[in-house]
C-alpha cells in the first residue's frame, strides 16, 4: 500500500484545475505573476504582492529542501491509523522562490528528516487519476 | 473618531464546563439562555435591554430563531465574523462596541456555543466527516496535513530551528498554565503538572505532545457590551474595551493551512499586524500590559505570540518563559491565570475574555495585583483572528 492512500483524493475546481491537470503530465508547475514576477501557490486568481491578474505557469526542476516539517504521531482520523508516524514538509525551491509546497518525503525514516533537507521530486500515484507530488532524499 | 474606551463589558455568563459530546443533547438555544440569565443577573441588565447579536465561527444560532426563542424584543444589530475555530472570540466583542458606539444597537450579547456530535471531533478537522475535502484542502490533505496541531507543530518547529527554542520551553508553558488551573475552582485539569511528565507524554505531532494541547470541550457563554456612560450605572465594575483589532497580513492569509508565508512570519503567530494596529490605538505598549490571557490551542503558540505583541524580540520566546516567566506572581508576565485551553477548559476563547474581566474586576484565583490593564487574543489560524485590550 502506498502512502496515505486513504486520503489520496482531489477535488479540482476553476482555480486549481489548471495546476492539477500539469500534475496529470508530471509537471510540476506554479504560477508566476505577470506583473511583479512573484510566485504563488496555491493557485490564485490575483497576487498578493502587487495585485495583478496576469500569470504563467513556470516549470521546476524538481530539486527543492525541507523549509519546516513535523512527524505525525497521533492518527487524527482512523484512515491514517496504519500510517504514522509519517512525515509531512513544507518544500521550498531555488527555482521558484517564495513557493512552499505540502507534500511528503518517500522512503526515509521519520528521524532521518531535517530542516534543510535536500530533496528530488517523484511523481506517486495513489489511486489511478490523482498524480501528487511528493519527494524522495537527494 | 476612536473606539477607544467608549464601551465596555457589563456582563458574563458561561455554561458548566462539559467534556466533548457531553451537551450534545442538550438544546444550544437553552444553553445561551442559562448563560444569558448569568450575564444579566450579575450586570443588572434586563432581558429587554438586549438589541443585538454578534458571534463567530459559524455559530448556528442564528437571531432569528434567537430572538424569538430568548424573548428578545427587538434586534437592531447583528454580526458574524468570519472564520472558523476561535479565532473571532476578541472581533466578535470589539464589533458589538463598535455597532453600539456608531449608535446602531444599546446593549449587544456577544455569544458562543460549542457541542459535538458523538464520534466527531474538531480536533479532527480535515480528516473529519464533517468538513468535506474541497479544492484547497486537495494542497494539503492528501499529503497527511489535516489537523490544527499538526500546522501548527510545523511554524514552531521552524522557530525551533532558527531561534533555538527548545520543547523544554514548551513545557514551561504547560506547567505554568497547570499551576493556574489548579489555583481555579472551574479548571478540569488541576493535578500537578510536572516539566519532566511533559517531556515523558506521547507526541501527538513533532514536536508538540499530549501536554502541548488543549482540552475539547462542550459549552460556551455570553458577553455583554454597551456604552461606557451606561455602563457607570450598572451592577459591576465597567471594564473598558481600550481596543479592538482584527483581520492580518494577506501574507498570513490562509498560510496556516498553506504554510506560505514568508519566514518571518511562518516563525510567529501570525498577530503582529494585529499587535500594531491594538497598540495604536489604546495608545500603550507592552509594558503598560498587567496580564496577557493567549489563546492557547497549543503551548507553543503562547511563544509565538509573546513575540508578536512585543513582550520580547523574535526568538526570544523560549527564554521569556524559562524559570516560571509566565507565573501569575513572580514572573515575567503573568499568562494565562486561569489556566487557559490547556487545563481550564476550551470554549473557543471566550473563557480568555471572562478571565481578563475577573483580573479587572479583582475577582481572579490567581489575582494579579492592582491589575489595570488586560490582553486578550483570540485563536492565531488563517486570517481573520482578532485581540484585545481591556482596562479597569
Amino acid at each position: 500500500m502506498t502512502l496515505l492512500e486513504q486520503l489520496a483524493s482531489i477535488h479540482p475546481d476553476l482555480h486549481t484545475r489548471e495546476y492539477w491537470e500539469f500534475c496529470a503530465k508530471r509537471e510540476l508547475r506554479f504560477q508566476r505573476c505577470g506583473g511583479c514576477g512573484a510566485f504563488r501557490f496555491p493557485p490564485l486568481t490575483g497576487c498578493r504582492e502587487c495585485g495583478a491578474t496576469e500569470v504563467e505557469w513556470v516549470a521546476v526542476a524538481g530539486r527543492g529542501r525541507v523549509f519546516s516539517y513535523t512527524i505525525v504521531h497521533h492518527p487524527a482520523t482512523p484512515d491514517v491509523v496504519e500510517e504514522v508516524p509519517y512525515p509531512v514538509v513544507a518544500v521550498e525551491f531555488d527555482d521558484a522562490p517564495g513557493v512552499r509546497l505540502i507534500s511528503n518525503v518517500l522512503d526515509v525514516s521519520v528521524d532521518e528528516i531535517a530542516v534543510g533537507m535536500q530533496l528530488d521530486l517523484v511523481w506517486d500515484e495513489p489511486k489511478p487519476g490523482v498524480v501528487l507530488p511528493r519527494f524522495r532524499k537527494a | 473618531m476612536s473606539l477607544k474606551d467608549q464601551c465596555a463589558i457589563v456582563g458574563v455568563g458561561l455554561t458548566p464546563y462539559g467534556k466533548r459530546g457531553e451537551f450534545f443533547e442538550i438544546p444550544q438555544s437553552d444553553q445561551i439562555r442559562g448563560a444569558l440569565h448569568k450575564a444579566l443577573d450579575e450586570s443588572g441588565l434586563e432581558l429587554s435591554d438586549i438589541d443585538g447579536f454578534s458571534s463567530y465561527s459559524v455559530d448556528g444560532n442564528d437571531p432569528g430563531m434567537l430572538a424569538p426563542s430568548l424573548g428578545i424584543p427587538n434586534v437592531n444589530f447583528s454580526n458574524m465574523v468570519f472564520g472558523g475555530g476561535g479565532g473571532g472570540t476578541c472581533a466578535a466583542v470589539a464589533n458589538a462596541a463598535a455597532g453600539i458606539h456608531a449608535g446602531l444597537a444599546e446593549v449587544v450579547m456577544v455569544f458562543k456555543i460549542i457541542t459535538q456530535p458523538p464520534h466527531a471531533r474538531f480536533g479532527a478537522a480535515y480528516g473529519s466527516k464533517q468538513i468535506a475535502a474541497n479544492p484547497y484542502s486537495d494542497f494539503h490533505r492528501p499529503f497527511g496535513l489535516i489537523s490544527p496541531v499538526q500546522f501548527m507543530a510545523m511554524l514552531f518547529r521552524r522557530h525551533m530551528h532558527r531561534f533555538g527554542t527548545k520543547t523544554e520551553h514548551l513545557a514551561e508553558v504547560a506547567v505554568s498554565t497547570r499551576t493556574h488551573a489548579s489555583r481555579n475552582p472551574l479548571a478540569l485539569k488541576r493535578e500537578t503538572l510536572t516539566i519532566e511528565e511533559h517531556q515523558e507524554s506521547r507526541l501527538i505531532a513533532d514536536p508538540f505532545r499530549l501536554f502541548d494541547c488543549c482540552q475539547e470541550n462542550d459549552g460556551g457563554g455570553v458577553i455583554l457590551v454597551t456604552s461606557a456612560e451606561r455602563a457607570r450605572d450598572l451592577e459591576q465594575k465597567p471594564v473598558y474595551i481600550m481596543a479592538g483589532a482584527q483581520g492580518g497580513s494577506s501574507q498570513w492569509g490562509h498560510g496556516l493551512t498553506m504554510q506560505n508565508q514568508p519566514d518571518d512570519l511562518y516563525a510567529s503567530a501570525g498577530h503582529k499586524h494585529l499587535a500594531e494596529r491594538l497598540y495604536r490605538m489604546a495608545g500603550v505598549g507592552p509594558d503598560d500590559v498587567d496580564v496577557a490571557l493567549f489563546y492557547d490551542h497549543f503551548s507553543g503558540l503562547v511563544i509565538l505570540q509573546l513575540e508578536d505583541y512585543g513582550f520580547c524580540k523574535q526568538g526570544e520566546g523560549g527564554p521569556f518563559v524559562e524559570d516560571g516567566g509566565l507565573l501569575w506572581q513572580g514572573g515575567r508576565l503573568p499568562v494565562n491565570t486561569h489556566g487557559g485551553n490547556l487545563s481550564e477548559v476550551y470554549l473557543l476563547g471566550l473563557t480568555h475574555i471572562a478571565e481578563a474581566v475577573r483580573q479587572l474586576r479583582g475577582e481572579s484565583s490567581s489575582q494579579v495585583d492592582d491589575a489595570e490593564i488586560a490582553l486578550v487574543t483570540a485563536g492565531p489560524s488563517n486570517l481573520p483572528t482578532s485581540s484585545l485590550l481591556l482596562r479597569r
